[in-house]
């Protein structure tokens, strides 16, 4: 099986400082990776370098488009780039003000990403975001509210609906669940699992949340100071990490 | 089916002045298609750490865990992933699920992993749990509320729902009436019977006896304590 993403050899410094450094992986279709560390440790970096939003200094991002297979989509074109962000990846911001245009209905932007792709038809188009709203539990007769007069957690599910309406391949989410309530991020997780399973996407999901981790990621990173300093699967790493810092992270956890 | 070749286990605790304990050592059991063994040994002997050791989320140092083929102690994420999928299962103590997700899916999640189409595994969760006697109100409701013995009965029906080749239990009849226990003895040797390979902890003594083809005692692996 050929990996859906390479990621070899990946640093990103700002000035003499290390963003990221000597970032190698390999994630399969239908994998969930996790990246956790504090914060300032570059995994929002790493993962704004793997989806085109910075450029990397060093290193490849080889992904298996549907067309020509493995490309490096840090030497492709910037068009090229931007017809993948609007196809085969998706981009969950942390805050959903950064992935959702505020102006607009909820159904024109869940819309946009089909127009984007060369859908016209408006009454399908509806059709279409109404269906998606529903996926998301929003209730159907919001379709024209602009999500400005939405609750944070329903413009988070607004978001991840305009992301997964044009059947992407590969997500890329960046605290998907920070700042919501408890019982809203249940319900976000519980969407995402479903989601996942459902159209067999792949995700990397930066976090610095070890329960959501534990219930989404099939793997997991561990970063700290730009450098990955543990690897493997989730509940290995959790339940017998071998790096300090790791054992640090784990230990300092709350017990619910 | 399961297989261990002198493996050995110990942590390292870099926040503790990097203290390095050895928990196991030269650890070797088989377990044949159809056969179930017991580990015994008393508690802190390291039963459940072999058991993680198995599962691969605990990191062996050294020697060879083979699970239908396949080293867990060097295998990659994916390879591990793909064996807990299709090949080994796990009834832990504790059921640990996302909330809000009925106990219905919960049961049947395993089988929609493997491919099973919704309806035939909802068939089969459905089964398992009226064998185990959560009555059917709760089947729309999330495991999450409800009581001790009756997670651990989801938590089995859970384990059961798919036939795995090769299964570990730790402690699958501890906090369950007779009539329930009843139910998870007959599964397991329905198990058995399947030619499932299975690895447990029964401190029951009367399951322990019922079910389990051979006792493998823990002690002996464990550093300093073994005879």
């Amino acid at each position: 099986m050929t990996p859906l993403l390479q990621v070899k050899g990946i640093e990103k410094r700002y000035g003499a400082r290390i963003g990221c450094t000597d970032v190698n992986f390999d994630l399969y279709p239908g994998e969930v990776m996790g990246i956790v560390g504090e914060s300032g440790s570059g995994k929002s970096t790493l993962l704004n370098c793997m989806a085109g939003h910075l450029e990397p200094d060093a290193g490849q991002v080889i992904f298996d488009t549907r067309v020509d297979g493995p490309v490096d989509t840090v030497t492709m074109s910037e068009p090229e780039r931007r017809m993948l962000g609007r196809t085969d990846w998706a981009f969950v911001h942390q805050h959903a003000r950064d992935g959702l245009r505020m102006s607009v209905s909820a159904g024109g932007n869940i819309g946009e990403r089909l127009m984007a792709v060369g859908d016209r038809h408006y009454g399908d188009i509806r059709d279409k975001a109404i269906d998606w709203l529903g996926r998301v539990e929003i209730d159907e007769a919001r379709v024209d509210d602009r999500p400005s007069a939405f609750s944070g957690g329903m413009q988070q599910r607004l978001q991840i609906a305009r992301n997964l309406v044009t059947g992407p391949r590969l997500v890329f989410m960046d605290e998907p669940t920070g700042g919501l309530d408890v019982s809203v991020q249940a319900r976000l997780l519980d969407l995402l699992r479903g989601l996942v399973r459902e159209m067999g996407l792949s995700a990397i999901i930066v976090t610095h949340d070890l329960a959501v981790v534990r219930l989404l990621a099939d793997r997991l990173m561990v970063m700290k100071n730009g450098h990955v300093v543990e690897a493997g699967l989730t509940d290995q790493v959790l339940d017998d990490p071998q790096h300090a810092y790791t054992q640090l992270l784990v230990s300092s956890v709350l017990q619910v | 089916m399961i297989e261990l070749i002198d493996v050995s286990k110990s942590f390292t605790l870099h926040n503790q002045g990097g203290v390095v304990i050895p928990v196991m050592e030269g650890a070797s059991l088989k377990a044949e298609p159809g056969e179930c063994i017991a580990l015994t040994g008393s508690s802190g002997a390291g039963k459940s750490t072999l058991m993680r050791v198995i599962y691969g989320n605990y990191l062996a140092a050294s020697g060879q865990v083979l699970v239908g083929g396949v080293d867990v102690a060097k295998a990659e994420p994916r390879q591990i992933l793909s064996l807990r999928r299709d090949t080994l299962g796990y009834v832990s103590q504790f059921l640990r699920v996302v909330p809000r997700v009925p106990t219905l899916d919960v049961v049947a999640e395993p089988l929609l992993a493997v491919g099973c189409d919704n309806e035939a595994a909802r068939g089969k969760a459905a089964g398992l749990l009226e064998r185990l006697n959560i009555r059917e109100r709760l089947w729309t409701l999330s495991p999450t509320t409800f009581s001790g013995g009756e997670q651990q009965r989801v938590n089995i029906a859970r384990g059961f729902a798919h036939d795995y080749p090769a299964m570990l239990l730790d402690e699958p009849t501890a906090s369950l009436d007779a009539q329930n226990r009843e139910t998870v003895l007959s599964l397991i040797e329905e198990a058995k019977h399947r030619g499932a390979a299975i690895v447990g902890i029964f401190h029951d003594l009367e399951a322990r006896e019922r079910v389990c083809d051979r006792e493998v005692n823990v002690s002996d692996f464990t550093p300093g304590l073994a005879a």
